[in-house]
This record gives C-alpha cells, structure tokens and sequence, in this order.
C-alpha cells in the first residue's frame, strides 16, 4: 500500500517536474542555437533528457523513456564532441520535446500522441549519429533494469531443498574504503541458513608493516541453505568484483542415498579440493600413519586455522546429515528383506485365489457372492500395488556404491575419471536393483578401462584431460532405462568387425550395420581388448552382462561413434514378481505372454503363405510380418479353429508374430519358478495358476523366437 | 535508532519516492536537488548513509561519491549510486570512486529497501 502511494505521488511530482524540465529544455535550445560550442548548456540539455528518461521509466512511462533515450543518446555524443551543434539538431530536438510533452499528455489522459512523428524523429535522429557502433554502449542499458543491478530481488525465497555450500570469500584490501563493510556481508549470510564462518588471518602483516584501514583477514564459510546459490551470489553483488569469491556445492540431500550414511569427506580430501594442500603432499603426509592434520602443520604444508576450518566443515556437514537423517527415520521403520519377500509371495498367492474366486462367483451367478468378490478384488489389487511399492527402492543406493569404484579404477589406471549421476531417485524393485550390480560394475569398468582414455591421450584430442562417466536413471512406462556413457575413445566398428572375422564369429563377406557390429560384442567369447588389464577382461564378458539383464526381462542396447564415446542402455522392468501378461490359448493349453513384449493382436485370416517351411509371413496392414505357429512348435494336437490370432511382439527391434487359437485377454500374473527340472527350458521363464486352478505357462518371448528360428 | 540517509537527485519525482519509501521505512530523510547541495548538507547533522544519481548539474554523483570518501568524517560511509547506466563503465567508474553499490532505474520501492538494508545493518 505504501508503496503504491508512493508511487502516485511520485507519478504527480514527475508531470510537474518534466513540465519544467520541457520548458528549461526549450529555453536551452533556443540559446544553444546561438551559442553552439557553450558546454554547460549541452549538459543542461542532456540531463533533462537523462532525467525525463530515468524518471519516466521509474513510474512506467515507458515509451516516453524509451523515446527521450534516442535524443538522449545524440546529445550525450554532442557532449562528447562526436556530434556538432547545427541548426538541424535543435531543429529536431525541439521537435522531439514537443512529441514528448504529448506523449506526456496523452498519459495523463489526454488525446494520444502522434506515433509516425515519433518515428520520423528518431528517424532522422538516428540519421545524426555516426556510422559503425553508434552508442551501442548506451543502448544496452536501455530503459528496462533488468540486468543484474537490481540485486536481491526474489532473494529470501526458497527454491528447493537444503544444500550445503563451501564458501571461501576475500575481500580486496581496500574494501573499507568503499563503503562496504565484510561483517555486514557475513552477518546477511547467516541470515540464509545455518552457517559457520571461520576467519582465515595468515595474510596479517607483523603490526609494523599494518595498515589499520586495510582488510588482511579472509574467511571460509560452511553454510546450509534452502535458498540456492543465487542468494548466495546476492549477499557478495556489490564486492564480487572486486573480492576473491569461490562458492562450492558440498552437500545435497540426494547426495547420500543410503540413509545410514552420515560420513562426510576426509579431512585430506577436504583440503584438497579447496586446494589448500597439494594433492602429493598429501599422499606423501598420509604414507607416516599419524593424524593427517598434525603431519600437515608440522610440515608446514598448511597453516592450523585451514585445518581448523576445514574440520569445521566436516562437522557442519555430518550434523546437517544426521539431522536429514533423524528427520527421515522419525517416518520409516527397518525391516528384514526376507519378510518383505514373504509378504510379496503371500500377496502372489491371494491374486491366484482371488481370481478363483471370481471364477466361481461369476459361475454360481450370485449377486451377493459376486458383489463380495469384487470387494476382495479391489482390495487385492490395492494390497498389491502396496506391496509391490514397499519393495520399490531408488536406484541412487547402487549409484553412490560405484563412486569408490570409480576412484579407485581411475587410480590403478592412471586416468582422471568422474562419475555423474542422475535419477538417482528413480524406483526400482529390490531384486532388480540387487541383480543389477555386477553388470553394473561390468560396464562402468568398461567404460573406464576401455573407453576413457588417459589424460594426455585426452588433451591431445581436444577434450579436457578428466574424461566423465554418467549413470542416468529414468522411468519409460513399464520399464526403467539405466544409462552408462562416457566421453571416452568409442568403438571402432572397423576394429570389431576384424576381431569378430578373426574369432570366426561373422564371414568376412557379410555386409553389416554398425549397430548389428556392435551386437556382436554381446557374443560369448568376445574380447577387443588388446591386453588383458587388471581391471577389466577376465573372462567376464558383455555376452555375461547380456544374460544377466535378460534374465531380468530385461534388454540391452549399446551406441557408440568414434572418438566421442559410448553409451550402453539397460531396460528393465519395474518389479519381477507380477507381470502384466496377455493370456492365450491353443487347443487345451494355455501360455502367458508378457505384455511389454507385445505390440498388437490381429485375426489371422489368410493361409495362403501357410503352405511350407517353419517361417511363414503374414500381410498385416501392408507390413510382411513374419510369424511363428505356437501349436506346431509345442506340438499340441487337435483341430485348428478356423480364425486364429496373431499375437505380434517386437524382439530386438524385429516384429514377429506368435499364432495361438484365441486371445483371452490381460491378466495380472504372478510369476512362480519352475523348479531345477525345467532349467534347461529356454522358451519358459516360469508358470503360473489361473483362476480354475489350472497352470499356464509364462513365455520367454526372445528365446522362444530365437529357438524357434534356429532349431 | 534511526538512521539518516542523504539522496541525490536533480530529480524530485525520483527523490520523492526515494525520500517516502525511505521514511515509510522508519529512516530519516534529507534531499539534495545536487551534489554541492548533499556536500553541504553533510557538514549538518550526521548522516549514515548517501543515495546518489549520478547525472546531476554543479557537482555530477561521481564528483560526489569523490569528495565525500577523501573527506575524514565520511570516508567509510556506503554509498548507493542510482543509474539508468546499467553497463560496467559507468558502474565501473563509480565504484572506482569508492561507491559501495548501485541500483539501477527504475526500480521498485522494495528493491531499494533491500539493497539499503544490506549496506546499512
């Protein structure tokens, strides 16, 4: 409110005002004309333009402002001498005060002001100015404010979670002479959020040499904020000019996955990064087994309050931990993975019953035994989405795991290496996450052995000398994607190819793609490494990684260009214990489909490509799919019904279809394994219990059709 | 306590919103249409602050900002420059002048209070 009044006022003040300035600016023109080289009253004229154009844009008189700024702009090169005073100048300017008195005028209410003559004006203005450059300066600061020198504005607002900062800040010497006062900055800082600050005086001159003006003494600062680094930024606008300024991110929320963790960095690590202490210097310090700060200050390598001030940091850092921590226990409770298994099969086996249930209910065709059975199937259906997302954990658990692992790989190797993460957060079922790791494992040490090369190597082509790996995460439908890519060497396809020819793996006349190349890479016994490192090639091969993944029902695809580096992208899907399957039948039998491998169900209609041979191919909407007999391939007897469908499934990126008598329908399926007599049984990944009691049994789609094209 | 702050302006429409925002805020005002005329309404009461335009006639804000830091009783006062110059000279000279920071116009009442509450605890 008073803000507003302030502004009406202010509006009032500046009619009356500009009137004034528009008559003085008159006056001054008409006496310019006689006097063209008198300075004083090209200044008077400039700052009654300055200050039309200020004022009108402080109370949102916009276009005046913008239209005093070109004369503006023309009188402030008169002044500088790069315009002459001539009589087509004050001609102009004379015109161009009259256009702004009725622009004024229309914006107190009266008739609008002519916008062509302001045009002509600032046309023919414009025509003044010197060729190439013309206050180009002038016009970046145009009306508007909007750059950063109107500072704190949305400051104090939260934008997210709490983050922690390492803030060093040194102030120049003479930044008392300025006015600003370092306390002030510090004091505003801790106003953001939990802070310490320790002041850093071994620039002190002995008191011989002090200046008592001058500011010796610079400051590290730990703070805890939810207000983001710009609020930071904020505190530090006005002298960060002119101070040394270093802000680091040393601490998120997401940045420690496991709950139990509230370990922060070593005290060495710490010094380090704030390259307080050399990294040699530390590694030679730690080789005397004492406590690595003493050794640090008796060697002079770094003074006591450095150490102090970063002690200080761990400790901030571990409290603001344990406090995210307590806060997040105080709603959750431990409990053993075995009973959450339990619980899981349980839930399996009340979806079996309950869709017996609904079977005799239907059959019975009792309204009250029918209106209880779909009471328990709701809550069946609840109970299992519950159950399934207590086992749900985020996928960030196994990413910081690999943090180490990236380390230490990148320090046996002599490469700089870091890993960057996202979706972190993103949900994964338990065992899948627990399956994931050694593959995991497989590919990052790929990535690191393999694929980034050594620093020199890196500078050499133009890269920067630490070469990066990313781990992402991201949910797609039913799936979750999990990417491992570096910026390393890439793949040679070339190379690949050789090798594959060489191994006997492809004929040396074959024409392939570069992506059918590099599946090769996925095939048993396949090793390009020139060497056998420690790290990686110890018979541990992508074809192992690919087994795993795929006993996941999951999939793997790998990209790679040369020089840029890699990328290799797991799909999985979300749990293993239900699946969304498509039930089918043929003859007595029936199978489940998972649904994630299916595209589509249509009628098979035509037989006139059935005639021979194990592939026969159907025209589907114009596309030759090519489809398989699932009678004939499980050798089931009987009659063939005269319509059959084709169920279509996508299988490494091929559609093939899968012909069965009828389509049932979707069906939530519990997956049951199958005991060790049938581990031999590619094209079964499990079975499961209908609603009669009956087991049907759950497809293996990709080695069903890799079996069925092979065998 | 109340604080006297010292503005600038050649300006009174600008010194009017600054002076009533200034006042709502509970400081103490005193206006200068220019900088001979702040000069000499330093040498009165005690003042802990000055706002300044930089486009002024007599003594511009620069002239200003000059005199008040080589004088012995304000030399370590702030100093807010105000500027429709958002560009680094023109901000650049000032701050080599010893202004302590800068506002840029227009600007909000609450963003002049913001930036006065920061050199001013």
């Amino acid at each position: 409110m008073e803000e507003d009044q302030g502004l009406e006022r202010g509006k009032s003040v500046f009619f009356e005002e500009a009137g004034e300035l528009l008559a003085e600016l008159e006056d001054a023109l008409l006496e310019l004309e006689d006097a063209p080289d008198d300075q004083e009253l090209i200044g008077s004229v400039f700052r009654a333009m300055h200050t039309i154009k200020g004022s009108g844009a402080m109370f949102g008189f916009d276009e005046v402002s913008s239209f005093t700024h070109e004369v503006e702009t023309v009188f402030d090169l008169v002044r500088a001498g790069a315009i002459p005073v001539t009589k087509n100048l004050i001609d102009l300017t004379l015109a161009a005060r009259d256009q702004i008195m009725a622009m004024l005028d229309a914006s107190r209410g009266g008739e609008p002001a002519d916008d062509e003559r302001a045009e002509e004006i600032t046309g023919a203005l414009r025509m003044l100015l010197p060729r190439g450059g013309v206050g180009d300066e002038a016009d970046t600061g145009r009306v508007a404010g909007a750059d950063k020198g109107a500072p704190l504005s949305g400051a104090g607002e939260d934008v997210g979670e709490e983050s922690s900062y390492r803030i060093r800040f040194r102030p120049e010497p003479e930044i008392f002479s300025t006015g600003s006062n370092p306390l002030h900055l510090l004091n505003e800082l801790s106003e953001l959020g939990e802070c310490r600050i320790i002041a850093q005086t071994d620039a002190l001159p002995t008191i011989h040499e002090i200046d008592p003006e001058a500011c010796y003494i610079y400051w590290d600062i730990v703070l805890t904020t939810s207000k983001g680094i710009n609020a930071i930024r904020d505190v530090f606008i006005f002298v960060e000019d002119t101070s040394e300024l270093h802000i680091e991110v040393i601490d998120k929320p997401d940045a420690t996955d496991d709950e139990t963790e509230t370990e922060y960095k070593r005290l060495g690590e710490i010094l380090v990064e704030r390259g307080d202490v050399k990294p040699k210097d530390l590694e030679r310090a730690l080789e005397s087994q004492k406590r690595i700060g003493e050794v640090l200050v008796e060697q002079e390598l770094v003074n006591p309050a450095k150490i102090r001030s970063a002690l200080e940091e761990q400790r901030h850092v571990r409290t603001v931990r344990k406090k995210r921590k307590a806060k997040e226990t105080l709603s959750s409770i431990r409990v053993a993975s075995p009973k959450l298994d339990q619980l899981v099969n349980l839930v399996g086996e009340l979806v079996t019953v309950q869709a017996r249930l609904s079977q005799v209910a239907v059959s019975r065709n009792d309204p009250q035994l029918i209106f209880l059975d779909e009471e328990v199937e709701r809550l069946t259906s609840e109970l299992r989405g519950n159950t399934m997302s207590i086992r749900m954990l985020p996928i960030g658990t196994t990413f910081s795991k690999f943090r180490r692992l990236v380390r230490d790989l990148a320090r046996d190797l002599a490469k700089e290496v870091t890993m960057t993460t996202e979706g972190a957060e993103t949900e994964l079922d338990k065992t899948v996450i627990e399956k994931l790791n050694d593959p995991l494992v497989h590919l990052i040490r790929n990535s690191i052995d393999h694929g980034i090369e050594p620093p020199d190597v890196r500078e050499a082509a133009g890269k920067p000398r630490e070469g990066t790996v990313h781990l992402s995460a991201v949910h797609s439908g039913a799936h979750v994607l999990i990417r491992i890519s570096d910026d390393g060497a890439g793949i040679d396809p070339e190379v690949i190819r050789a090798k594959a020819v060489e191994k006997g793996l492809i004929s040396p006349d074959i024409e392939m793609s570069d992506k059918e190349i590099f599946s090769v890479l996925f095939a048993p016994g396949f090793s390009t490494a020139r060497t056998v490192s420690n790290v990686s090639g110890r018979g541990v091969g992508m074809d192992v990684v690919k087994t795993n993944v795929e006993s996941l029902r999951g999939s793997i695809d790998l990209t790679s260009e040369k020089g840029k580096g890699t990328t290799v992208t797991l799909k999985l899907p979300l749990t293993l214990a239900i699946i969304e399957g498509l039930l089918a039948r043929i003859g007595d039998e029936h199978y489940v489909l998972p649904l994630s491998t299916v595209e589509e169900c249509v009628e098979l209609v035509s037989r006139e490509s059935d005639g021979s041979g194990r592939r026969r191919l159907a025209n589907i909407r114009g596309e030759i799919i090519p489809y398989i007999h699932l009678r004939e391939q499980f050798h089931i007897g009987g009659e063939r019904p005269d319509i059959e469908q084709i169920v279509v499934t996508r299988v490494d990126g091929d559609r093939i279809g899968l012909v069965v008598d009828e389509v049932i329908g979707e069906q939530q399926t519990v997956i049951k394994t199958m005991g060790k007599l049938c581990n031999g049984l590619k094209e079964i990944s499990g079975a499961t219990i209908l609603g009669d009691g009956t087991v049907a049994l759950i497809l293996d789609v990709p080695n069903m059709i890799h079996s069925a094209m092979t065998g | 306590m109340d604080k006297t702050i010292l503005t600038a302006d050649d300006s009174a429409s600008v010194r009017q919103m600054v002076a009533f925002t200034l006042k709502g805020a509970g400081y103490q005002v005193i206006e200068a249409s220019d900088g001979e005329d702040a000069l000499s309404k330093l040498d009165g009461s005690p003042v802990h602050m000055v706002i300044t335009d930089l486009n002024m006639p007599k003594l511009d804000g620069i002239g200003l900002i000059k005199r008040v830091r080589s004088s012995t009783k304000y030399r370590f006062i702030p100093i807010i420059m105000l500027t429709t110059e958002s560009q680094a000279s023109k901000k650049q000279e000032g701050r080599k002048a010893g202004a302590t920071g800068w506002i840029v116009k227009p600007f909000k009442p609450d963003q002049l209070l913001a930036v006065v509450k920061k050199v001013l605890r």
